[in-house]
């Protein structure tokens, strides 16, 4: 079960063009869906500092989330996502808060599920570089979940 | 076109993740800025409809803020997103160029704040709407 999970998720990730474009991966130890930005020179927002875009770190908090309603989903065999005619949860708003400048380096993102309804989900995302203690940014959002 | 907004023209699409997104920059000054993202396939974010992933609307909104705020008379050379929220009111429409207006409306000497916009072809209704606040360097 877990492997067809896991097989479904990959799947899906693999079918949306834009985190082949971002370069994202997932990684996955038993429950723990941790996503991975391996670093790349176009992710850089201003190059004399140089940092992370902004926009990198709002699109990989969000991804993140989305990937984290699908793979909870798939747990609860529900698999929003998962069927082409069910779509991806939609996001409603995202709020991030930027702690630190994002290092030119590989990023990692888990995302934690606050509440999920039926329709409405609610999700806090951290995302770390050096160490999961030490946060560069993290965000809350509302999913609106695709109907069953 | 001003010198001014050739130059920021040049500074914001030599950014990489500018660049990589194909960001455009439309107008420039007093604290406002316009960028468009034309469509692209690579950005898709829902395969089955076709839609832009919402990320990469954010990128674009967010360049266009931290654009809004070095455009600012009282605006720092340089700055950093703090904090910004998006609200999606809707599905950008496929094959659309996206656009962010953004407008640096305070300034303090450690903050600016903006307000963003992104719309597609039918400008009466946004597609997203987001809020910022952004990092002011005293040491101009």
């Amino acid at each position: 079960m877990t492997a067809a999970r896991e097989t479904m998720l990959r799947q899906l990730v693999e079918g949306i063009p834009y985190l082949r474009f971002l370069g994202l991966r997932f990684d996955i130890a038993g429950e723990e869906l941790t996503a991975v930005l391996p670093f790349q020179p176009m992710l850089i927002g201003n190059p004399l500092i140089p940092a992370l875009h902004g926009g990198v770190t709002a699109a990989f908090l969000e991804v993140t989330a989305i990937t984290g309603l699908v793979w909870s989903g798939l747990a609860e065999g529900q698999a929003p996502g998962a069927r082409p005619d069910h779509g991806l949860p939609k996001t409603i708003d995202l709020t991030v808060d930027y702690l630190r400048p994002g290092q030119p380096k590989d990023a990692f993102a888990r995302a934690r599920i606050t509440r999920s309804g039926r329709r409405y989900a609610s999700v806090h995302v951290e995302a770390w570089q050096d160490s999961p203690d030490r946060l560069f940014a993290q965000g809350t959002g509302h999913f609106l979940m695709p109907e069953a | 076109m001003t010198d001014i907004t050739r130059i920021a023209r040049q500074f914001i699409e030599a950014l990489p993740h500018a660049a990589a997104l194909g960001l455009r920059l439309d107008q420039i000054g007093d604290g406002r800025a316009v960028l468009s993202m034309p469509w692209d396939e690579r950005l898709i974010g829902d395969p089955a409809t076709g839609v832009i992933a919402g990320g990469a609307v954010s990128a674009l909104m967010d360049t266009a803020s931290g654009a809004s705020v070095m455009c600012h008379p009282a605006g720092p050379a340089t700055t950093a997103t703090l904090d910004l929220r998006i609200d999606y009111m809707r599905p950008a429409t496929p094959g659309q160029t996206i656009r962010a207006r953004a407008h640096c409306h305070h300034v303090t000497r450690s903050v600016a704040f903006v307000s963003v916009t992104a719309t597609d072809d039918d400008e009466s209704r946004p597609v997203a709407m987001g809020a910022g606040a952004f990092t002011v360097d005293i040491r101009r």
